[in-house]
């Protein structure tokens, strides 16, 4: 039975209120106990491992409800081994991968061969089913088989479902599974043949434009039948100030519905696109300084209660080209925790509201382990130096794929351990 | 004098001194089209490719006779597949151009923003041919040149481009241009095809053409694609004529001694009539003998060095 103790360091657990210097005590992979430094008086024994937090900050592990690991199927743009140590290089003990592999995860075959890969691996997957057989939005999966094949909740991310019916039905009965549908809110007439935001900037570029609407009259959409039906709601990568604003009347009504943000739509507007930077090129696009601002007041006030990174990992075959032909999305997952502290740096968001977004925000959303270092707690701790900062070096990413628009740029907040079930499966060098 | 730039992207990153040293030395290589032999050796050993992803006869062949007419060799290789289509980054397409070591890339992109990437892969120098919904600056320049002769000056004068203004890559180079230049650019159109925030490119937006048109020293007419119709950017070509067209009627409004440009090729009876098209206010055939010559000047000043430079100071060509 492994035993751990990490020691002197700032303990960050907003599912506890907590932020004070604590000791925690793991065991069995879980915490046994957790004391206040001043106060702690218990001696080491023999056969315990001691993790020095000096100086470090010490929080739940991450967990990212969104990230595509591309396996099977998209292996040359990421697998879940190489997607796992991403993911805990960025300080993450959990992540739930979408539906959108090859063949697509809308059969218990496909959920056992993702968690069967995932097994050993430095994090824990929770795999996201299709909410449509093939994600072609006609037929409903069978969702008492993949619920019980460990899926948490389902999706057809990637590609919106169009038909307001089945989106109705999908609701009704994926509830008595307990498994939330994440809406990929897009309307796919207004959209039409966008690749960036619309306004002055596209149209200096000579890009098409996606209006704030196309997401707006889906997630408007989708939080009536939500409320017509009863069901769990969980809106992906908002990024319109609009859809902030419904949802959070929304939640206000009592409806059953949550949210998340990305780093990127947290931080990074549509002049990130300028130079037809293709690594600035994603699905909901990077939106105006008012949509960041009304993220992010979103984020502080619990309206969007979780950061996903929405992780994309594309080969340069589907980035080095043409804008408009780019593949959408970015890797997210080593960078994320880096570019949200940023946030608490610049004081938006606290340590704590930034914690929570990040770990149990989405433990909440999806009734997943972990997200708190409460006693009894699966022992899933990541820890952070906030005085290191790094530079993004797409070459020494653990991620399969490159795609990132902050290659160069120096961050604040460096993950120096990730610790799952109370061992030490990330260091630092 | 010199462009001090590797390539010519678009209008938006030129100053007004970059602006009027092109329009300069175009209407002074002008002359050379109307000698009996029709050559100047400056750039003799100089290779340029005509990159054509998009089918052009017009804009292609003047790229082509402007290279031959100041002695490069031109090669046109016309493709109808993106990269993606072919399985190839640009960044493998632009490194295999390269290694032919070609002095300069002429692309023709329906992707906006191509030619930028390509540019940013190759050490040659690039020029936009019109890239997607984004610039032409050729054409601008060539619209400028000759705007120009005719009306010596383009500070203060009153510029009308109307039609649809979202995809045209024809109005955003001449708003950038002719702004820059002094002029006041108005923009008109169905609202559905005007982009979100043109106005900040430093023009006026109307959708009223008649108010466009009002005293106005410079008709720009745009080429409408019908395929526009299906996609319910408006509901049928007499309605876009009877509205937007320009007749003998609207043109009325203008100044007296208006003049009239499009960038071809024209939808006789759609965009503009037949008698306005053909009439004594069209400049439509000085527009395509300009883009020579501002072709041949854009070559020069991107490829040539200090020795022809002299030679051409001291008129030795």
């Amino acid at each position: 039975m492994n035993r751990l103790v990490i020691k002197g360091g700032r303990v960050v657990d907003p599912a506890q209120n907590l932020d004070g210097f604590y000791n925690i005590y793991v065991m069995g992979g879980r915490v046994a106990s957790i004391k206040k430094v001043e106060a702690d008086t218990s001696e080491v024994g023999t056969g315990v491992d001691v993790v020095d937090a000096t100086g470090l900050v010490v929080v739940p592990g991450l967990i990212d409800p969104h990230v595509h690991l591309r396996e099977p199927g998209y292996e040359y743009k990421e697998d879940i081994s190489t997607g796992a140590k991403a993911a805990a290089a960025g300080g993450f003990t959990a992540v739930m991968c979408m539906a959108n592999t090859k063949p697509v995860n809308d059969n218990e075959s496909v959920t056992r061969y993702i968690l069967k890969k995932a097994e050993g691996q430095p994090v824990r997957v929770y795999p996201v089913g299709a909410v449509t057989q093939g994600q072609k939005g006609e037929r409903l999966t069978e969702m008492s088989e993949l619920k019980s094949a460990g899926c948490v909740a389902v999706s057809d991310d990637g590609v919106p479902i169009s038909d307001p019916g089945l989106m109705r039905r999908a609701l009704e009965y994926s509830s008595q599974f307990q498994m939330p549908v994440i809406t990929h809110a897009e309307d796919a007439r207004l959209v039409g043949h966008g690749s960036m935001n619309e306004g002055v900037v596209a149209t200096r570029l000579g890009l098409k434009g996606i209006p704030n609407a196309a997401e707006d009259v889906i997630v408007a959409r989708d939080i009536s039948l939500a409320e017509l039906t009863g069901g769990r709601l969980h809106v992906a990568h908002v990024s319109t100030r609009g859809s902030v604003e419904l949802i959070r009347r929304a939640k206000e009504r009592g409806v059953k519905v949550t949210a998340e943000a990305t780093p990127h739509h947290l931080t990074l507007t549509d002049e990130a696109v300028i130079g037809y930077r293709t690594e600035a090129k994603m699905n909901p696009p990077l939106r105006d300084k008012e949509d960041v601002e009304a993220l992010r007041a979103g984020i502080k006030d619990g309206t969007i209660d979780c950061v996903a990174t929405d992780h994309a990992p594309h080969a340069s075959i589907e980035k080095d080209v043409e804008f408009d032909k780019a593949a959408n999305g970015i890797i997210g997952l080593e960078t994320a925790f880096s570019v949200v502290y940023g946030l608490v740096e610049e004081g938006v968001l606290t340590l704590t509201e930034a914690v929570r977004a990040m770990s149990c925000g989405p433990a909440k959303a999806f009734k997943l382990a972990g997200g708190k270092l409460s006693v009894g707690s699966p022992a899933d701790i990541a820890i952070f130096d906030l005085n290191r900062s790094w530079t993004v070096e797409p070459a020494k990413l653990k991620s399969k794929s490159k795609n990132t628009p902050w290659a160069g740029k120096e961050l604040k907040g460096v993950a120096v351990k990730t610790i799952l079930g109370g061992v030490v499966v990330y260091t630092k060098e | 004098m010199r462009l001090k730039r590797k390539d010519l992207l678009g209008i938006e990153d030129l100053t007004r001194d970059e602006l009027e040293l092109i329009l300069s030395t175009a209407a002074s290589f002008k002359e050379v089209s109307e000698r009996e032999i029709k050559k100047v050796p400056t750039l003799r050993g100089k290779t340029v490719i005509n990159l054509f992803y998009e089918p052009s006869t017009r804009t292609r062949t003047s790229f082509e006779i402007a290279a031959k007419r100041m002695s490069a060799d031109a090669v046109n290789i016309s493709v109808s597949t993106s990269s993606v289509v072919k399985g190839e980054t640009l960044r493998d397409t632009a490194r295999n151009l390269e290694a032919m070591r070609p002095d300069c890339i002429v692309v023709r992109h329906a992707s906006s923003g191509t030619p930028h990437m390509l540019a940013g892969f190759v050490g040659c120098s690039v020029v936009n041919a019109g890239d997607g919904a984004h610039e032409h600056p050729s054409q601008a320049l060539l619209d400028m040149l000759t705007v120009k002769e005719k009306k010596g000056t383009l500070a203060g004068l009153k510029i009308a481009i109307v039609g649809d203004i979202a995809h045209s890559r024809v109005a955003r180079s001449n708003i950038y241009g002719f702004t820059k230049m002094g002029s006041e650019v108005t923009v008109a159109g169905p609202p559905t095809m005007l982009p979100a925030g043109i106005e900040k490119l430093g023009c006026k937006v109307t959708s009223n053409v008649e108010d466009a048109l009002k005293g106005t020293d410079v008709i720009m007419m745009l080429r409408i694609q019908m395929e526009r119709q299906s996609e319910s950017f408006f509901p049928t070509v007499r309605e876009y004529s009877r509205v937007y067209g320009l007749d003998e009627t609207k043109l009325k409004r203008a100044k007296d001694d208006v003049i009239i440009l499009h960038p071809g090729p024209i939808n006789r009876g759609v965009e503009i009539s037949s008698e306005v098209a053909d009439g004594p206010y069209s400049l439509i055939l000085d527009q395509v003998t300009n883009g020579v010559a501002v072709r041949m000047a854009i070559f020069y000043l991107l490829l040539g060095t200090a020795k022809e430079e002299q030679q051409i100071q001291a008129g030795k060509v």
